[in-house]
């Protein structure tokens, strides 16, 4: 076997050393980028849904309907004011939909929020193409101002045919704090 | 050469600065005891309050500080270091060598303990309270909603990591370079054997429980979002990364228990250890699918189905290794002429307890089962079958097994039987009603419930202190032993014991095996 020293108690320590530090490093270089690749690969939690989705022309499955619900809630100590202006919606996979959320930021100080998606069946998130959405970047809002936040999505084509209600919730959350730093990229 | 002969030193310093194996494994054991009682205490506050329904003796959050730090204190001061204290005595005496491969490291290893659990304890004490989020100090609670004492949480737990590194390193450094001649890896007593794979487990998953805490540390301090969503994170990382450290760490803490027990049931059969070999090939197979099993502790975070079944089907293959342990123990009573001092009832007592544990294991492993039994009483049911019924009782068993051989004197028989039958008594009485009520739908670490339950919690609740008192029995008589205990001379404290350890003088002198001994290869391992 490979020895670093001639000694056998320090060549065991400097190869067990080597070990835990590797194990400690594993956390962050391979841990964590490797739960975002698959989560991202898998389209689980959400994250599927990720970025733009670049919309190719297809049929509209008009033979099939969908039920998209929306649901708006604020995270704990949110202030604003956030619903979304459809509860649901009836459209066909495949055809382009808009829908629209509104904010309004109560408090008189400007604010930065952040929008997080999670679906249900949390599997419809693959499924479920966003080309614009208000979650892909962080909402600034003035104090006791308000804004319409746009939404504009395509249900694929190849939505499993035992899913016949998504529901599309969306949680915002105050970053005011950390908008200064890097911002979410989904 | 010449100075090998000399005695302990005098004083505190003979405490402080010592690099002999038997004076750490001492203050090791008896750390680990002093946090049993402070973790039992913790215990008994919780029992207190669940003895009926409603609010009555400690606030919610106070309720949550207790459940939290009874689950640190009792997983990381008191059980991990009993069983390290247990390796640093034994060992060196059951492979045939002097002292430990890193003695200066390992006095270091001891003594930072100490303050670190004199930090966690003193969180107590601080603005807002110890750590509330339970031992598994899920994210957000222990970041976003952390009381400002998670700091110095984190810092504890960075500091005992630190120190299971280096005690492992040194038992592995050990194993595999002070063996006596002879001593071959398939002669050592299974003791040895599953400490060498308790200590690979550990320097493999403590830097990744440092990894986690470090991540927490960076959330709540310096602005990233390993675990918040509102940054791009997810909570859901944190578990995965920390049962990634807390799946190994539960097999962490029950191997060196089966090593125990593979000591002590030959020792009162009068037979050598029934399939040593397959003992080992078991001990092996556990620790390695220990590291692809992590997922079953969150079946109900909404991961895929094939992930589910996934960690369902690795769990299940877990019960196969741990089936033919049970299966060389019995076989090793089977026909053995058998005695019951109170190293065998502890130990008898860890199989039949043991093996309730690992099936509701089994049926938490079911991962639709599962749904309901997550987070229920059921779970709490389990896990202290496999951790006090598990690692307590061998651990106790250990303790009166080697107890005579350390001192050179013997304790009270009656006593110790005593102590076995009422820790049976209370153990069962506190826990087995808790499947019941977990069953039923009660939720853990919540300091109230619904009416229904309350026969149940308070039969839990008496049962709770009649195990805990059942402690300072145990207590009152090892120090009665040490202090006035029958003296014995003979080499082999037990007639059926077998191994090296046996072989030295009774007490052992300070310093032991200075030249190595002659291994018979008749006799090697028991």
């Amino acid at each position: 076997m490979f020895r670093i020293s001639k000694n056998p108690t320090v060549d065991t320590v400097v190869k067990l050393v080597t070990v835990a530090v590797a194990m400690f490093a594993f956390v962050f270089v391979v841990l964590v980028p490797l739960y975002n690749v698959l989560c991202t690969a898998l389209g689980i939690n959400g994250r599927g849904a990720g970025e733009a989705y670049t919309s190719v022309q297809a049929r509209v499955d008009t033979d099939r309907t969908v039920t998209v619900q929306f649901i708006a809630t604020n995270n704990d100590g949110m202030p604003w004011e956030f619903n979304a202006s459809q509860t649901a919606v009836k459209v066909h996979p495949g055809a382009t939909n808009n829908t629209v959320f509104f904010a309004r930021n109560p408090t008189h100080k400007a604010m930065v929020a952040q929008a997080i998606p999670s679906f249900s069946p949390p599997r419809a998130a693959e499924y479920f193409h966003k080309t614009e959405c208000f979650c892909f970047h962080q909402q600034p809002l003035d104090g006791d101002t308000s804004a319409e936040l746009p939404l504009q999505f395509i249900v694929d084509l190849d939505l499993p045919d035992d899913i016949r209600t998504i529901t599309l919730s969306y949680t915002l959350f105050d970053v005011t704090d950390m908008a200064k730093g890097s911002v979410a990229n989904r | 050469m010449g100075e090998h002969h000399h005695g302990p030193a005098k004083g505190i310093t003979r405490w402080l600065f010592t690099t002999n194996h038997k004076d750490i494994g001492t203050m090791y054991l008896w750390f680990s005891f002093a946090m049993f009682i402070l973790g039992g205490s913790f215990a008994m506050i919780i029992r207190a309050e669940l003895f009926q329904p409603g609010l009555q003796l400690v606030e919610p959050e106070f309720f949550n500080q207790m459940t939290t730090l009874h689950g640190l204190i009792m997983v990381f001061g008191a059980i991990m270091p009993s069983f390290v204290g247990l390796a640093n005595w034994m060992i060196p005496m059951m492979i045939g060598a002097p002292d430990m491969a890193l003695p200066r490291m390992n006095n270091w290893s001891f003594w930072i303990l100490p303050p670190a659990f004199l930090l966690l304890a003193s969180t107590l004490f601080m603005e807002g309270g110890a750590p509330q989020a339970g031992w598994t100090f899920y994210a957000p609670l222990s970041t976003t909603y952390a009381a400002p004492s998670v700091t110095f949480f984190v810092f504890c737990i960075h500091i005992l990591g630190l120190s299971s590194i280096m005690g492992s390193i040194n038992i592995i450094a050990t194993v595999m370079n002070m063996r006596a001649p002879g001593m071959t890896y398939m002669k050592m007593p299974l003791f040895v054997w599953t400490w060498l794979i308790t200590a690979f487990l550990l320097v493999a998953v403590m830097p990744v429980l440092a990894g986690a805490v470090t991540m927490m540390l960076m959330d709540v301090h310096f602005g990233t979002s390993f675990f918040s969503a509102a940054g791009g994170g997810d909570p859901v990382l944190f578990q995965h990364v920390f049962w990634f450290f807390g799946h190994p760490e539960v097999y962490i803490i029950i191997l060196p228990a089966f090593g125990v027990v593979s000591q002590v049931i030959p020792a009162f059969s009068r037979k050598p250890l029934f399939g040593y070999d397959s003992m080992v090939y078991a001990t092996a197979s556990i620790a390695i699918l220990s590291f692809v099993v992590w997922a079953h502790h969150m079946y109900t975070v909404g991961m895929p189905v094939a992930g589910e079944l996934f960690f369902m089907y690795a769990t299940m293959l877990i019960a196969v290794p741990t089936g033919v342990k049970v299966f060389n123990w019995i076989s090793t009573m089977w026909r053995g002429s058998l005695t019951f001092e109170t190293p065998m009832l502890f130990a008898l007592g860890f199989l039949v307890l043991f093996t309730i544990g690992g099936f509701t294991g089994l049926m938490l492993a079911i991962a639709p089962a599962d749904f309901q039994y997550h987070d229920t009483y059921f779970v709490v049911a389990h896990f202290h079958y496999v951790m006090v019924a598990g690692a307590v009782f061998s651990m106790t068993a250990g303790v009166y097994f080697w107890l005579p051989k350390w001192c050179g004197r013997m304790y009270n028989e009656t006593m110790g039987k005593t102590h076995f039958w009422i820790s049976f008594v209370g153990f069962n009485l506190t826990f087995f009603p808790q499947h019941f009520v977990g069953l039923a739908g009660m939720p853990r670490r919540i300091p109230d419930y619904a009416l229904q339950f309350a026969d149940f919690n308070m039969m839990s609740s008496i049962g709770a202190f009649i195990y805990g008192s059942s402690q300072i029995l145990f207590l009152y008589n090892v120090i009665a032993t040490i202090v006035a205990g029958k003296p014995i001379s003979d080499e082999k404290v037990w007639e059926g014991a077998e191994g090296l350890e046996w072989t030295l003088p009774t007490p052992p002198p300070y310093h032991t095996f200075e030249t190595p001994p002659k291994i018979d290869p008749e006799h090697a391992h028991s």
